[in-house]
Protein backbone atom coordinates (compact mmCIF):
# COMPACT_ATOMS: atom_id res chain seq x y z
CA UNK A 1 0.00 0.00 0.00
CA UNK A 2 1.27 3.78 -1.26
CA UNK A 3 1.76 5.97 0.95
CA UNK A 4 0.47 9.14 0.33
CA UNK A 5 1.08 10.98 3.71
CA UNK A 6 3.23 13.79 4.03
CA UNK A 7 6.50 13.38 6.26
CA UNK A 8 6.19 14.83 9.69
CA UNK A 9 9.32 17.34 9.47
CA UNK A 10 7.39 18.64 5.55
CA UNK A 11 6.98 22.35 7.24
CA UNK A 12 4.28 24.48 9.15
CA UNK A 13 1.29 23.76 7.96
CA UNK A 14 -0.21 26.41 5.72
CA UNK A 15 -4.16 27.61 6.05
CA UNK A 16 -5.53 25.10 3.49
CA UNK A 17 -3.35 22.27 5.10
CA UNK A 18 -5.30 19.08 6.72
CA UNK A 19 -2.76 20.18 9.87
CA UNK A 20 -4.40 23.52 9.97
CA UNK A 21 -7.76 21.98 10.29
CA UNK A 22 -7.45 20.65 13.55
CA UNK A 23 -9.92 21.41 16.07
CA UNK A 24 -8.32 23.45 18.99
CA UNK A 25 -10.24 23.83 22.51
CA UNK A 26 -13.09 25.75 22.45
CA UNK A 27 -14.26 24.52 19.41
CA UNK A 28 -17.80 22.60 19.16
CA UNK A 29 -18.90 20.05 16.54
CA UNK A 30 -21.85 21.68 15.90
CA UNK A 31 -20.42 24.09 13.94
CA UNK A 32 -19.60 21.75 11.59
CA UNK A 33 -22.97 20.78 10.17
CA UNK A 34 -23.73 24.26 8.89
CA UNK A 35 -20.08 24.43 7.29
CA UNK A 36 -21.31 21.30 5.37
CA UNK A 37 -24.49 22.76 4.54
CA UNK A 38 -23.09 25.92 3.67
CA UNK A 39 -21.83 24.31 0.41
CA UNK A 40 -24.15 21.53 -0.28
CA UNK A 41 -26.82 23.86 -0.33
CA UNK A 42 -24.98 25.46 -2.95
CA UNK A 43 -24.02 22.66 -4.98
CA UNK A 44 -28.06 21.00 -4.43
CA UNK A 45 -28.41 23.85 -7.23
CA UNK A 46 -27.48 21.01 -9.60
CA UNK A 47 -31.04 19.53 -9.36
CA UNK A 48 -32.63 23.60 -10.44
CA UNK A 49 -30.51 23.86 -14.11
CA UNK A 50 -33.45 23.50 -15.50
CA UNK A 51 -34.74 26.42 -14.91
CA UNK A 52 -31.75 28.19 -17.17
CA UNK A 53 -32.86 26.09 -20.19
CA UNK A 54 -35.99 27.86 -21.50
CA UNK A 55 -34.46 31.51 -21.75
CA UNK A 56 -31.21 29.54 -23.10
CA UNK A 57 -32.89 28.73 -25.96
CA UNK A 58 -33.60 32.16 -26.64
CA UNK A 59 -30.41 34.04 -26.02
CA UNK A 60 -30.25 35.35 -29.53
CA UNK A 61 -33.99 35.67 -30.03
CA UNK A 62 -35.05 37.03 -26.69
CA UNK A 63 -38.48 36.89 -26.99
CA UNK A 64 -38.51 33.53 -28.98
CA UNK A 65 -36.11 31.34 -30.24
CA UNK A 66 -34.07 31.75 -32.94
CA UNK A 67 -32.74 29.54 -36.00
CA UNK A 68 -29.45 30.30 -34.63
CA UNK A 69 -30.31 29.49 -30.67
CA UNK A 70 -29.31 26.26 -28.58
CA UNK A 71 -31.84 23.71 -29.14
CA UNK A 72 -33.29 21.90 -25.94
CA UNK A 73 -31.47 18.76 -26.81
CA UNK A 74 -27.97 20.76 -27.06
CA UNK A 75 -28.54 22.58 -23.85
CA UNK A 76 -29.74 18.98 -22.36
CA UNK A 77 -25.59 18.14 -22.14
CA UNK A 78 -25.08 20.98 -19.71
CA UNK A 79 -26.66 18.86 -16.56
CA UNK A 80 -25.70 15.16 -18.25
CA UNK A 81 -21.79 16.53 -18.12
CA UNK A 82 -22.11 18.05 -14.80
CA UNK A 83 -24.05 14.51 -13.03
CA UNK A 84 -20.87 12.60 -14.92
CA UNK A 85 -17.72 15.12 -13.40
CA UNK A 86 -19.65 14.66 -10.11
CA UNK A 87 -19.60 10.95 -10.51
CA UNK A 88 -16.11 10.93 -11.78
CA UNK A 89 -14.10 13.77 -9.84
CA UNK A 90 -15.96 11.78 -6.44
CA UNK A 91 -14.18 8.18 -7.99
CA UNK A 92 -11.13 9.65 -9.11
CA UNK A 93 -10.35 12.57 -6.40
CA UNK A 94 -10.98 10.30 -3.31
CA UNK A 95 -7.38 9.59 -2.06
CA UNK A 96 -6.51 13.03 -2.83
CA UNK A 97 -9.17 14.60 -0.65
CA UNK A 98 -8.30 11.95 2.15
CA UNK A 99 -5.03 13.37 1.54
CA UNK A 100 -5.21 17.42 1.98
CA UNK A 101 -8.38 17.13 4.27
CA UNK A 102 -11.48 19.29 4.07
CA UNK A 103 -10.32 22.35 4.05
CA UNK A 104 -8.02 22.30 0.97
CA UNK A 105 -10.99 20.24 -0.99
CA UNK A 106 -14.01 22.42 -0.13
CA UNK A 107 -12.23 25.39 -1.30
CA UNK A 108 -11.17 23.49 -4.47
CA UNK A 109 -15.18 22.73 -5.43
CA UNK A 110 -15.94 26.53 -4.56
CA UNK A 111 -13.42 27.46 -6.82
CA UNK A 112 -14.54 24.79 -9.38
CA UNK A 113 -18.73 25.42 -8.92
CA UNK A 114 -18.31 29.31 -8.73
CA UNK A 115 -15.84 29.53 -11.96
CA UNK A 116 -18.02 27.04 -13.40
CA UNK A 117 -20.68 29.94 -13.64
CA UNK A 118 -18.53 32.25 -14.89
CA UNK A 119 -17.13 30.60 -17.93
CA UNK A 120 -20.85 29.62 -18.49
CA UNK A 121 -21.33 33.31 -18.30
CA UNK A 122 -18.64 33.73 -20.92
CA UNK A 123 -20.24 31.14 -22.53
CA UNK A 124 -23.85 32.39 -22.76
CA UNK A 125 -21.87 36.10 -24.05
CA UNK A 126 -20.16 34.73 -26.70
CA UNK A 127 -22.90 32.14 -27.68
CA UNK A 128 -20.07 29.35 -27.61
CA UNK A 129 -21.94 26.18 -25.99
CA UNK A 130 -18.57 24.71 -25.39
CA UNK A 131 -18.10 26.84 -22.77
CA UNK A 132 -21.03 25.53 -21.14
CA UNK A 133 -20.12 22.37 -21.07
CA UNK A 134 -16.72 23.09 -19.92
CA UNK A 135 -17.59 25.87 -17.43
CA UNK A 136 -20.84 24.12 -15.78
CA UNK A 137 -20.40 20.75 -17.18
CA UNK A 138 -16.74 19.87 -16.55
CA UNK A 139 -15.33 22.53 -14.03
CA UNK A 140 -18.56 22.87 -11.96
CA UNK A 141 -19.28 19.07 -11.87
CA UNK A 142 -15.86 18.62 -10.86
CA UNK A 143 -16.92 20.90 -8.02
CA UNK A 144 -19.83 19.08 -7.15
CA UNK A 145 -18.24 16.07 -6.64
CA UNK A 146 -15.46 17.26 -4.57
CA UNK A 147 -18.06 19.28 -2.11
CA UNK A 148 -20.36 16.32 -2.34
CA UNK A 149 -18.32 14.20 -0.97
CA UNK A 150 -15.68 16.14 1.44
CA UNK A 151 -18.16 17.62 3.87
CA UNK A 152 -19.99 14.59 4.47
CA UNK A 153 -16.50 12.40 5.84
CA UNK A 154 -15.68 15.19 8.16
CA UNK A 155 -19.12 15.26 9.67
CA UNK A 156 -19.05 11.47 10.20
CA UNK A 157 -15.89 11.60 11.83
CA UNK A 158 -17.31 14.57 14.45
CA UNK A 159 -20.60 12.37 15.09
CA UNK A 160 -19.35 8.42 15.47
CA UNK A 161 -22.24 8.44 18.24
CA UNK A 162 -24.95 9.51 15.24
CA UNK A 163 -23.14 8.98 12.06
CA UNK A 164 -27.08 8.61 10.26
CA UNK A 165 -27.83 11.95 11.43
CA UNK A 166 -24.74 14.28 10.21
CA UNK A 167 -24.83 13.05 6.76
CA UNK A 168 -28.23 13.49 6.83
CA UNK A 169 -27.97 17.33 7.44
CA UNK A 170 -25.35 17.37 4.86
CA UNK A 171 -27.24 15.57 1.78
CA UNK A 172 -30.68 17.03 3.35
CA UNK A 173 -28.58 20.35 2.24
CA UNK A 174 -28.08 18.96 -1.53
CA UNK A 175 -31.78 18.32 -1.90
CA UNK A 176 -33.00 21.75 -0.28
CA UNK A 177 -30.32 23.65 -2.46
CA UNK A 178 -32.73 23.83 -5.48
CA UNK A 179 -35.49 24.76 -3.27
CA UNK A 180 -33.40 28.03 -2.96
CA UNK A 181 -31.89 28.54 -6.40
CA UNK A 182 -34.95 27.81 -8.22
CA UNK A 183 -36.77 30.75 -7.59
CA UNK A 184 -33.43 32.79 -6.91
CA UNK A 185 -32.83 32.26 -10.78
CA UNK A 186 -35.83 33.24 -11.93
CA UNK A 187 -35.77 36.10 -9.49
CA UNK A 188 -32.32 37.31 -10.67
CA UNK A 189 -33.20 36.68 -14.25
CA UNK A 190 -36.15 38.54 -14.39
CA UNK A 191 -34.35 41.40 -13.15
CA UNK A 192 -31.30 40.98 -15.67
CA UNK A 193 -33.80 40.71 -18.28
CA UNK A 194 -33.91 43.18 -21.08
CA UNK A 195 -34.71 44.05 -24.88
CA UNK A 196 -31.24 42.48 -25.41
CA UNK A 197 -31.00 39.82 -22.76
CA UNK A 198 -32.62 36.87 -21.31
CA UNK A 199 -30.20 37.56 -17.85
CA UNK A 200 -28.74 33.98 -18.13
CA UNK A 201 -25.21 35.68 -18.49
CA UNK A 202 -25.76 38.29 -15.61
CA UNK A 203 -27.20 35.81 -13.13
CA UNK A 204 -24.38 32.71 -13.95
CA UNK A 205 -21.96 35.99 -12.68
CA UNK A 206 -24.12 36.61 -9.91
CA UNK A 207 -24.95 33.22 -8.52
CA UNK A 208 -21.05 32.20 -9.47
CA UNK A 209 -19.81 35.02 -6.73
CA UNK A 210 -22.57 33.77 -4.46
CA UNK A 211 -22.00 30.17 -4.31
CA UNK A 212 -18.04 30.58 -4.30
CA UNK A 213 -18.31 33.38 -1.23
CA UNK A 214 -20.85 30.71 0.35
CA UNK A 215 -19.12 27.59 -0.33
CA UNK A 216 -15.44 29.68 0.84
CA UNK A 217 -17.35 30.68 4.45
CA UNK A 218 -18.60 26.56 4.51
CA UNK A 219 -14.55 25.46 3.28
CA UNK A 220 -13.19 27.93 6.09
CA UNK A 221 -15.68 26.91 8.94
CA UNK A 222 -14.74 22.96 8.66
CA UNK A 223 -12.36 21.65 11.00
CA UNK A 224 -11.27 18.21 11.76
CA UNK A 225 -11.42 16.39 14.99
CA UNK A 226 -7.71 15.82 16.63
CA UNK A 227 -7.28 11.77 16.14
CA UNK A 228 -7.61 10.59 19.78
CA UNK A 229 -11.04 12.86 19.50
CA UNK A 230 -14.31 11.28 20.75
CA UNK A 231 -18.10 12.72 21.85
CA UNK A 232 -17.50 13.34 26.16
CA UNK A 233 -19.31 10.17 27.71
CA UNK A 234 -19.23 7.92 24.56
CA UNK A 235 -17.84 4.78 24.57
CA UNK A 236 -17.86 3.18 21.01
CA UNK A 237 -20.46 0.11 21.29
CA UNK A 238 -19.32 -3.28 21.07
CA UNK A 239 -18.99 -4.40 17.63
CA UNK A 240 -18.25 -8.39 18.15
CA UNK A 241 -21.81 -9.28 16.82
CA UNK A 242 -22.56 -6.14 14.59
CA UNK A 243 -21.58 -4.65 11.17
CA UNK A 244 -20.06 -1.71 12.74
CA UNK A 245 -16.22 -1.56 12.78
CA UNK A 246 -13.19 0.15 14.71
CA UNK A 247 -10.85 -1.13 12.14
CA UNK A 248 -9.83 0.58 9.21
CA UNK A 249 -10.08 -0.16 5.64
CA UNK A 250 -8.04 1.32 3.17
CA UNK A 251 -9.32 3.40 -0.27
CA UNK A 252 -8.42 0.66 -2.50
CA UNK A 253 -8.77 -1.94 -0.23
CA UNK A 254 -12.19 -1.58 0.02
CA UNK A 255 -12.96 -2.39 -3.58
CA UNK A 256 -11.28 -6.27 -3.49
CA UNK A 257 -14.35 -6.58 -1.02
CA UNK A 258 -17.43 -8.09 -2.04
CA UNK A 259 -19.34 -5.63 0.82
CA UNK A 260 -18.26 -2.24 -1.66
CA UNK A 261 -19.77 -3.77 -4.78
CA UNK A 262 -23.11 -5.11 -2.57
CA UNK A 263 -23.64 -1.90 -1.24
CA UNK A 264 -22.82 -0.43 -4.54
CA UNK A 265 -25.86 -2.60 -5.74
CA UNK A 266 -28.06 -1.23 -3.02
CA UNK A 267 -27.55 2.59 -3.58
CA UNK A 268 -27.66 1.81 -7.86
CA UNK A 269 -30.94 -0.07 -7.17
CA UNK A 270 -32.74 2.33 -4.34
CA UNK A 271 -31.94 5.54 -7.22
CA UNK A 272 -33.03 3.66 -9.94
CA UNK A 273 -36.54 2.64 -8.54
CA UNK A 274 -36.60 6.83 -7.53
CA UNK A 275 -34.67 9.29 -9.92
CA UNK A 276 -36.88 7.71 -12.92
CA UNK A 277 -40.17 8.80 -11.04
CA UNK A 278 -38.51 12.00 -10.16
CA UNK A 279 -38.62 12.74 -14.07
CA UNK A 280 -41.32 12.08 -14.59
CA UNK A 281 -43.69 13.29 -11.51
CA UNK A 282 -45.80 15.84 -13.47
CA UNK A 283 -46.96 14.02 -16.48
CA UNK A 284 -47.35 10.22 -14.78
CA UNK A 285 -49.89 12.15 -12.25
CA UNK A 286 -51.29 13.86 -15.04
CA UNK A 287 -51.66 10.80 -16.94
CA UNK A 288 -52.98 8.79 -14.36
CA UNK A 289 -55.95 11.00 -13.45
CA UNK A 290 -56.85 12.31 -16.42
CA UNK A 291 -59.28 15.62 -15.89
CA UNK A 292 -58.98 15.73 -12.54
CA UNK A 293 -55.00 16.48 -11.87
CA UNK A 294 -54.71 20.21 -13.70
CA UNK A 295 -50.39 21.32 -14.78
CA UNK A 296 -50.76 23.75 -11.63
CA UNK A 297 -51.35 20.85 -9.94
CA UNK A 298 -49.23 18.00 -10.93
CA UNK A 299 -46.52 21.12 -10.51
CA UNK A 300 -47.22 20.91 -6.94
CA UNK A 301 -47.08 17.47 -6.96
CA UNK A 302 -43.65 17.56 -7.67
CA UNK A 303 -42.88 19.85 -5.01
CA UNK A 304 -44.32 17.71 -2.48
CA UNK A 305 -41.96 15.31 -3.58
CA UNK A 306 -39.03 17.54 -3.57
CA UNK A 307 -40.08 18.10 -0.05
CA UNK A 308 -40.23 14.42 1.10
CA UNK A 309 -36.58 13.94 -0.96
CA UNK A 310 -35.39 16.30 1.17
CA UNK A 311 -36.98 15.81 4.25
CA UNK A 312 -36.59 11.73 3.71
CA UNK A 313 -32.47 12.70 3.78
CA UNK A 314 -32.24 13.43 7.31
CA UNK A 315 -35.17 11.51 8.86
CA UNK A 316 -34.12 8.05 7.67
CA UNK A 317 -30.52 8.71 7.81
CA UNK A 318 -31.60 9.84 11.57
CA UNK A 319 -33.29 7.08 12.25
CA UNK A 320 -30.87 4.37 10.76
CA UNK A 321 -28.62 5.49 14.16
CA UNK A 322 -31.11 3.54 15.92
CA UNK A 323 -32.45 0.64 13.85
CA UNK A 324 -29.35 -0.18 12.18
CA UNK A 325 -28.06 0.99 8.42
CA UNK A 326 -28.81 -2.11 7.01
CA UNK A 327 -32.48 -2.08 8.71
CA UNK A 328 -33.08 0.73 6.73
CA UNK A 329 -32.54 -0.56 3.82
CA UNK A 330 -34.80 -3.15 4.39
CA UNK A 331 -37.36 -1.11 5.07
CA UNK A 332 -36.81 0.91 1.48
CA UNK A 333 -36.67 -1.93 -0.29
CA UNK A 334 -39.44 -3.82 1.19
CA UNK A 335 -42.05 -0.96 1.47
CA UNK A 336 -40.70 0.31 -1.29
CA UNK A 337 -41.67 -3.10 -3.22
CA UNK A 338 -44.98 -3.15 -1.77
CA UNK A 339 -45.79 0.62 -2.17
CA UNK A 340 -44.72 0.55 -6.07
CA UNK A 341 -46.83 -2.50 -6.58
CA UNK A 342 -50.04 -0.81 -4.61
CA UNK A 343 -49.64 2.39 -6.92
CA UNK A 344 -51.76 1.19 -9.93
CA UNK A 345 -54.51 -0.01 -8.32
CA UNK A 346 -54.21 3.81 -6.36
CA UNK A 347 -54.62 5.09 -9.76
CA UNK A 348 -57.47 2.69 -11.18
CA UNK A 349 -59.72 3.00 -8.19
CA UNK A 350 -58.76 6.91 -8.17
CA UNK A 351 -57.55 7.30 -5.13
CA UNK A 352 -55.19 10.43 -5.53
CA UNK A 353 -54.71 10.76 -1.51
CA UNK A 354 -53.63 7.19 -1.42
CA UNK A 355 -51.32 7.88 -4.79
CA UNK A 356 -49.83 10.75 -3.63
CA UNK A 357 -48.78 9.56 -0.01
CA UNK A 358 -47.18 6.16 -1.82
CA UNK A 359 -44.89 8.66 -3.67
CA UNK A 360 -43.90 10.85 -1.07
CA UNK A 361 -43.12 7.49 1.16
CA UNK A 362 -41.04 6.13 -1.81
CA UNK A 363 -39.68 9.36 -2.61
CA UNK A 364 -38.57 10.25 0.78
CA UNK A 365 -36.40 6.83 0.73
CA UNK A 366 -34.99 7.98 -2.48
CA UNK A 367 -33.28 10.55 -0.50
CA UNK A 368 -33.21 8.31 2.53
CA UNK A 369 -30.67 6.09 0.79
CA UNK A 370 -28.49 8.64 -0.49
CA UNK A 371 -27.98 10.09 2.72
CA UNK A 372 -27.79 6.52 4.60
CA UNK A 373 -24.88 5.07 2.76
CA UNK A 374 -22.11 7.50 3.73
CA UNK A 375 -22.80 6.08 7.56
CA UNK A 376 -23.41 2.35 6.21
CA UNK A 377 -19.69 2.28 4.37
CA UNK A 378 -18.73 3.82 7.68
CA UNK A 379 -19.64 1.64 9.59
CA UNK A 380 -18.03 -1.40 7.19
CA UNK A 381 -15.04 0.02 6.27
CA UNK A 382 -14.12 2.42 9.22
CA UNK A 383 -13.70 6.47 9.14
CA UNK A 384 -10.17 6.82 7.92
CA UNK A 385 -10.56 6.45 4.22
CA UNK A 386 -14.98 7.19 3.99
CA UNK A 387 -14.33 10.12 2.04
CA UNK A 388 -12.34 8.15 -1.01
CA UNK A 389 -14.78 5.44 -0.64
CA UNK A 390 -18.24 7.22 -0.85
CA UNK A 391 -16.92 8.95 -3.47
CA UNK A 392 -16.32 6.11 -5.51
CA UNK A 393 -19.55 4.47 -4.69
CA UNK A 394 -20.78 7.49 -6.20
CA UNK A 395 -20.37 6.02 -9.60
CA UNK A 396 -23.60 4.15 -8.72
CA UNK A 397 -25.40 7.28 -8.65
CA UNK A 398 -23.99 8.00 -12.27
CA UNK A 399 -25.12 4.69 -13.41
CA UNK A 400 -28.88 4.87 -12.17
CA UNK A 401 -29.10 8.54 -13.09
CA UNK A 402 -29.09 6.90 -16.97
CA UNK A 403 -30.90 3.70 -16.04
CA UNK A 404 -33.56 5.01 -13.91
CA UNK A 405 -34.62 7.55 -16.66
CA UNK A 406 -34.13 4.81 -19.68
CA UNK A 407 -36.30 2.64 -18.00
CA UNK A 408 -39.38 4.70 -16.86
CA UNK A 409 -39.07 6.70 -20.43
CA UNK A 410 -38.74 3.75 -23.00
CA UNK A 411 -41.16 0.60 -21.39
CA UNK A 412 -43.68 3.80 -21.07
CA UNK A 413 -42.83 4.60 -25.11
CA UNK A 414 -43.10 0.64 -25.75
CA UNK A 415 -46.52 0.29 -23.77
CA UNK A 416 -47.74 3.54 -25.60
CA UNK A 417 -46.71 2.02 -28.69
CA UNK A 418 -48.08 -1.21 -28.13
CA UNK A 419 -51.90 0.08 -27.85
CA UNK A 420 -51.92 -0.02 -24.13
CA UNK A 421 -53.74 3.88 -23.10
CA UNK A 422 -51.35 6.13 -21.38
CA UNK A 423 -52.69 6.18 -17.71
CA UNK A 424 -52.31 2.42 -17.74
CA UNK A 425 -48.14 2.44 -19.09
CA UNK A 426 -47.07 3.09 -15.90
CA UNK A 427 -48.22 0.36 -14.27
CA UNK A 428 -45.50 -1.93 -16.07
CA UNK A 429 -42.72 0.19 -15.17
CA UNK A 430 -43.58 0.67 -11.52
CA UNK A 431 -43.66 -3.14 -11.35
CA UNK A 432 -40.47 -3.72 -12.90
CA UNK A 433 -39.53 -1.06 -10.30
CA UNK A 434 -40.72 -3.29 -6.94
CA UNK A 435 -38.78 -5.77 -8.87
CA UNK A 436 -35.80 -4.02 -8.74
CA UNK A 437 -36.29 -3.78 -4.75
CA UNK A 438 -36.47 -6.79 -4.28
CA UNK A 439 -33.17 -7.84 -5.86
CA UNK A 440 -31.72 -5.08 -3.77
CA UNK A 441 -33.53 -6.48 -0.63
CA UNK A 442 -31.94 -9.68 -1.56
CA UNK A 443 -28.36 -7.63 -2.01
CA UNK A 444 -28.44 -5.70 1.49
CA UNK A 445 -29.32 -9.36 3.02
CA UNK A 446 -26.30 -10.65 1.73
CA UNK A 447 -23.90 -7.70 3.27
CA UNK A 448 -21.94 -9.31 6.10
CA UNK A 449 -18.53 -8.06 7.93
CA UNK A 450 -15.88 -7.44 6.08
CA UNK A 451 -13.23 -9.58 6.45
CA UNK A 452 -10.58 -9.04 8.99
CA UNK A 453 -7.94 -9.22 6.31
CA UNK A 454 -8.35 -6.53 4.40
CA UNK A 455 -8.33 -4.03 7.80
CA UNK A 456 -5.14 -1.97 8.18
CA UNK A 457 -2.64 -2.23 10.57
CA UNK A 458 -1.92 0.27 13.40
CA UNK A 459 1.72 0.84 11.48
CA UNK A 460 -0.37 1.80 7.88
CA UNK A 461 -3.19 3.98 9.57
CA UNK A 462 0.14 5.97 10.96
CA UNK A 463 1.34 5.90 7.79
CA UNK A 464 -1.80 7.03 5.95
CA UNK A 465 -2.34 9.50 8.61
CA UNK B 1 -9.53 14.63 23.86
CA UNK B 2 -12.53 14.65 24.32
CA UNK B 3 -15.70 17.18 24.37
CA UNK B 4 -15.68 18.20 27.66
CA UNK B 5 -12.02 19.75 27.23
CA UNK B 6 -13.59 21.47 24.05
CA UNK B 7 -16.33 23.44 26.12
CA UNK B 8 -18.04 26.15 24.29
CA UNK B 9 -17.49 29.70 25.33
CA UNK B 10 -20.13 32.44 25.09
CA UNK B 11 -18.56 34.09 22.03
CA UNK B 12 -18.33 30.77 20.06
CA UNK B 13 -22.10 29.94 21.05
CA UNK B 14 -23.17 33.46 19.07
CA UNK B 15 -21.32 32.38 16.40
CA UNK B 16 -22.86 29.05 16.30
CA UNK B 17 -26.14 30.71 16.23
CA UNK B 18 -25.36 33.13 13.53
CA UNK B 19 -24.03 30.15 11.47
CA UNK B 20 -26.79 28.21 12.24
CA UNK B 21 -28.93 30.63 10.87
CA UNK B 22 -26.90 31.73 7.77
CA UNK B 23 -28.10 28.08 6.55
CA UNK B 24 -30.88 27.92 7.91
CA UNK B 25 -32.96 30.77 7.00
CA UNK B 26 -32.40 30.55 3.00
CA UNK B 27 -33.47 26.97 3.52
CA UNK B 28 -36.55 27.75 5.59
CA UNK B 29 -37.35 30.50 2.40
CA UNK B 30 -37.32 27.26 -0.06
CA UNK B 31 -39.00 25.32 1.65
CA UNK B 32 -41.76 27.91 2.17
CA UNK B 33 -41.59 28.48 -1.54
CA UNK B 34 -41.73 24.91 -2.42
CA UNK B 35 -44.64 24.02 0.07
CA UNK B 36 -46.78 27.00 -1.70
CA UNK B 37 -46.38 25.19 -5.10
CA UNK B 38 -47.12 21.86 -3.13
CA UNK B 39 -50.27 23.33 -2.06
CA UNK B 40 -51.48 23.75 -5.16
CA UNK B 41 -51.98 19.98 -5.95
CA UNK B 42 -54.85 20.56 -2.65
CA UNK B 43 -56.64 23.12 -4.08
Amino acid sequence: MTSMSEPAHAGPPTFFSKQATVARPGFTRWMVPPAALAVHLCIGQAYAFSVFNGPLTKVIGITQSAPEDWSLTTLGWIFSLAIVFLGLSAAFAGKWLEHVGPRRTMFTAACCFGGGFLVSALGVWLHQIVLLYLGYGVIGGIGLGLGYVSPVSTLIRWFPDRRGMATGMAIMGFGGGAMIAAPLSVALMNHFKSATSVGVAETFIVLGIAYFISMSIGALAIRVPPADWKPAGWTPPDTSHKLITRNHVHIDEALKTPQFYLIWLVLFLNVTAGIGILGQASVMIQESFKNTVTPAAAAGFVGLLSLFNMGGRFVWASASDWVGRKNTYFIFFALGAVLYYLVPSFATTGNIALFVLAYCVILSMYGGGFSTVPAYLADMFGTAFVGGIHGRLLTAWAAAGVAGPVLVNYIRAYEVAHGVAKADAYTMTVHIMAALLVVGFICNLLVSRVNEKHHMSELQLANEQ
Amino acid sequence: MNETSTAVTPSSRIGLIVFWAYVLIPLAWGVINTLRQALKLFV
